[in-house]
């Protein structure tokens, strides 16, 4: 079970449930269970100076105090939503670190992810902008095909010189800045083969102690192949088995987050019944935003079966570290500066393991940095809607690296990852970012 | 966007630094105290001492009244705009501005955080003393509005104690020095007239403070008692017999129900009816010489449990657990409403005895956790604000506590000010001529009566006076 079910109110310390307000909108059995867990936040302001979007603005509705305040007038019938409402709630990074400052546990990342979905309701997204959306959600991440055709696409853009051509022109710029901001983002896609699908099982290296199921995800699988493999790699050389099941999908998150509940719940589904069909020790993963989302199934689905799922996902570092590493083999001597990705040390509390695992791995030497474990400001697709707020909260993070000067910067998230690349490369450093698994030798 | 004010305010600092819509407007309608809720006719975001200066000039000369904020972590209502008041967000001016640490001082703008302060000079092995239990929020020009405490401020002094000079923008816009970080006092003390005049007075907009050396050890004690009452007879004892501590909190059983269910889960005993916290600070010699006095001292008292903090990392987290107790006690109840009086030490027992029973009358559910060392008592009362009924009485309890305390020679603020929330019980400490003479302060500073209105005092006092003086001295200089 996640941290954050644990730290649930007492439920008997309360007395008798409050009541919703005269003229409340408050109908179904969810918006009354959101509406009560937004009375956890009693105004005491210590999440603010946690909240980056906070940081950067300064406003009050740009803070989880501000969110949830506005969350709860909505709901009690006292704000009409409107542009500024949905305003406040697309700048939210969910990157949670709110629920690690709050003292009264409140779930932040729930709250949000419902008035989200709420807002998808009452206002769908429309023009150019919502159609795009409609169809990433519902056609791109979740189809494996469409997504495949998709990068081989974006492939042929970036090796036909196309990209070149567009991006020396600078006419995009001046047509569209908005959309060349974005383009700049683009990782260079890997070729078809090196995104072949992977095997259906790799086996144990050596005395098998367990056998864990591996989740491949939407985007990571054909933008990081080389991360899959390192980390099969790594649970191999430590003695387990790894299954991947090919029936299973993107994880949901994104749909989580950014208000498409109904898809993500479907996409949930699909990986509970591609998981649970052989007995497995574990369900790893090696991105925090789909690790974060799958511990929390059990928020979103009911019933057993989820939560047997979310009970057996692990990320690859607190797997590792729980069953005790196997000595690793020396590798070169690094300077590593580890970055916390929000969804591994604030949704999902863990901080220590991967540290742990790279420390264990001789050569290593972490040297900390300031703001290590603030956001980057990736935060899935954020960096892509909200590029300017993106930006803002990257640059502190990029000059705290810059400052002291590592060979190599890691972090366990894929958005992390191509977020602080693409700061690092803007800012003209030449430090390569890997994921933490991607060092075992 | 029909207001001519707002537009005025957007000619001034551009559109985005100007907030106007429902939705932006309704986030800024109460702070840390929830009770009263009054929206802003407008925010805004200025960025330097000229902007503030900008914005108050035009207030002042369209007779607009205006608020200032910083984190909106107060307790009494101060930065609550009521009046239709323009509301004055600091959170932008966040530069410490400069850092010396030979001569430990450091000047900042106001909208620094109080924690931020501390960490940025810890490796000079310097601190900034004052530490409320929002520090990691709050912005250290509310603490001046508010001459803000913090636990360890029994040995350290209240914010005014280090705050050493002041840049502050009068109601009428302009720039005045108040202090000097070097020089003594000479002349009026107008320094520490602003600190704690709750934003009536004007705007600060940098502040110098002192910074204090970092204590050679320090020495963290937990006392466990069975009951709240033998947690605050050890302190009258320990202030009696002159233990000369850094701090010296209590927090009851309720409230370490509430940190024990958090985040900042401490490892307070859960079945310990109180548990007291002692910091000792200073030369490893007299520390370890106190600490053993504070152990005998509880033990006399029947303490259950005696703990010293092995390792910072232990301090650190029985200090976030009572840093975090505000916010912790979400979960006893939606609403909350802490009280901030302050009493003789040696009337702690008695007095925290009424307290309970004001609230047992009132069928209320109470917390204590307070800097019992300074007599500062924080009743925190749980209730659900959605019921008029329980309000109602919350009202009438919070009343009875003021009297009791007043009775016995205690005072309505330690820390948070008076704000909206106590200036009714004003008069209880104050005769109509004390109360006077406080307007004529404020109007020394602010003729026009701009400044954060209908705070800190009753309004008819003021009335009062304002009827009295002569035409020609209303509203002028």
């Amino acid at each position: 079970m996640s941290e954050s079910m644990a730290n649930a109110r007492p439920a008997t310390a309360c007395g008798e449930a409050p009541r919703p307000p005269e003229g409340a909108h408050v109908a179904t059995r969810e918006q009354l269970a959101h509406w009560t867990r937004s009375l956890d936040c009693i105004h005491c302001g210590l999440c603010l100076s946690s909240c980056p979007t906070y940081q950067v603005t300064g406003r009050e509705n740009a803070s989880p105090r501000g969110r949830i305040y506005l969350m709860r007038a909505v709901a009690e019938g006292r704000l009409e939503p409107d542009a500024s409402y949905t305003q406040a709630l697309d700048e939210c990074l969910v990157c949670r670190n709110c629920e690690t400052a709050c003292p009264s546990g409140v779930r932040f990342g729930e709250l949000m992810e419902f008035a989200r979905d709420e807002e998808k309701k009452r206002v769908p997204p429309r023009g150019l902008a919502g159609f795009v959306e409609r169809i990433a959600f519902r056609h791109v991440l979740p189809k494996r095909r469409v997504l495949g055709a998709l990068l081989g696409t974006l492939r042929l853009y970036q090796r036909s010189g196309v990209q070149t051509l567009v991006r020396k022109s600078g006419l995009l710029r001046r047509l569209a800045p908005q959309l060349a901001a974005r383009e700049a983002l683009l990782p260079v896609i890997p070729s078809r083969r090196e995104r072949a699908p992977l095997l259906e099982r790799y086996p144990a290296h050596g005395e098998r102690r367990a056998t864990v199921g591996f989740l491949t995800g939407c985007v990571m699988h054909p933008l990081m192949p080389e991360v899959h493999r390192a980390t099969i790699r790594v649970l191999n050389d430590q003695g387990f088995d790894v299954v991947v099941p090919p029936s299973q999908g993107c994880c949901g998150a994104l749909h989580f987050h950014f208000g498409h509940a109904d898809e993500g719940k479907e996409l949930a589904r699909a990986n509970l019944r591609a998981f649970l069909r052989e007995p497995l020790d574990a369900i790893v993963n090696n991105s925090a935003g789909c690790g974060a989302a799958m511990k929390e199934y059990p928020h979103q689905l009911e019933g057993e079966e989820a939560r047997r799922f979310s009970s057996l996902v692990r990320d690859v570092s607190e797997f590792l570290v729980e069953r005790g590493l196997r000595p690793i083999a020396p590798g070169p001597k690094l300077r590593v500066a580890y970055d916390e990705p929000c969804h591994l040390i604030h949704a999902q509390k863990i901080s220590a393991a991967p540290k742990q695992l790279l420390r264990a791995i001789p050569g290593v030497e972490l040297i900390p940095f300031d703001g290590q474990e603030s956001c980057c400001g990736a935060a899935g697709i954020y960096n892509l809607v909200q590029p300017t707020l993106a930006d803002a909260i990257l640059s502190p993070k990029i000059a705290a690296i810059a400052k002291v000067r590592p060979d190599v910067v890691v972090t366990g998230n894929p958005g992390c990852l191509m977020q602080i690349k693409n700061g690092l490369a803007a800012a003209g450093l030449a430090i390569p970012v890997k994921h933490p698994i991607e060092l075992v030798p | 966007m029909s207001d001519p004010l707002v537009r005025a305010l957007q000619e001034l600092l551009g559109p985005q630094r100007v907030l106007a819509t429902r939705g932006e407007l309704l986030v800024y309608e109460c702070d840390g105290l929830t009770q009263f809720k009054s929206a802003p006719r407008c925010a805004v975001l200025p960025h330097s001492t000229e902007d503030v200066q900008a914005i108050l000039h035009l207030l002042h000369r369209e007779r607009t009244p205006f608020v200032a904020r910083g984190a909106g972590t107060g307790l009494s209502g101060g930065a609550i705009a009521q009046r239709d008041a323009v509301l004055i967000e600091l959170s932008r001016m966040k530069q410490i501005l400069e850092i010396d640490p030979v001569d430990r001082i450091a000047r900042v703008e106001v909208g620094v955080v109080n924690a931020e302060l501390s960490k940025a000079v810890k490796p000079y092995g310097l601190f900034y003393a004052p530490d409320p239990s929002s520090q990691t929020a709050c912005t250290l020009g509310g603490n001046a509005a508010e001459n803000s405490g913090g636990p360890h401020c029994l040995k350290y002094g209240n914010t005014t104690r280090h705050m050493l000079a002041l840049e502050v923008v009068l109601p009428d816009g302009t720039r005045e020095t108040l202090g000097d970080p070097f020089a003594g006092s000479a002349g009026y003390d107008l320094r520490g007239l602003f600190i704690g005049s709750e934003g009536t007075l004007g705007i600060a907009t940098e502040i110098t403070v002192r910074l204090c050396p970092q204590p050679e050890s320090v020495v963290t004690l937990l006392a466990a008692f069975e009951t709240l009452d033998a947690a605050c007879r050890a302190v009258s004892d320990l202030i009696a017999r002159g233990v000369q501590a850094s701090a010296i909190e209590i927090l009851d059983q309720r409230t370490i129900d509430a940190v024990e269910s958090s985040v900042f889960r401490a490892g307070y005993p859960r079945n310990a009816g109180a548990v007291l916290l002692v910091e000792l600070d200073g030369p490893a010699i007299e520390t370890a010489e106190d600490a053993e006095r504070v152990e005998a001292i509880a033990r006399a008292n029947h303490a259950i449990l005696l703990q010293r903090a092995a390792d910072e990392e232990q301090r650190m987290k029985l200090w976030k657990g009572r840093k975090g107790a505000f916010g912790a006690m979400g979960r006893v109840a939606p609403d909350l409403y802490v009280q901030d009086a302050v009493v003789p030490r040696t009337r702690l027992p008695e007095v925290v005895r009424g307290i309970g029973e004001i609230c047992d009358k009132y069928r209320l559910r109470l917390a204590n956790v307070f800097h019992a060392g300074e007599g500062n008592l924080h009743p925190n009362i749980a209730y659900d604000g959605t019921r008029a009924e329980e309000v109602e009485r919350v009202h009438e309890a919070g009343r009875e506590i003021f009297e009791l305390c007043i009775s016995v020679g205690g005072s309505l603020s330690g820390e948070h000010g008076i704000g909206l929330e106590k200036r009714e019980f004003m008069h209880l400490l104050y005769s109509p001529e004390d109360l006077a003479t406080f307007c004529r302060v404020r109007e020394a500073f602010d003729p026009l009566r701009l400044a954060n209105p209908e705070k800190v005092l009753p309004v008819h006092a003021c009335l009062e006076l304002r009827s009295a003086l002569p035409s020609g001295e209303r509203g002028t200089r």
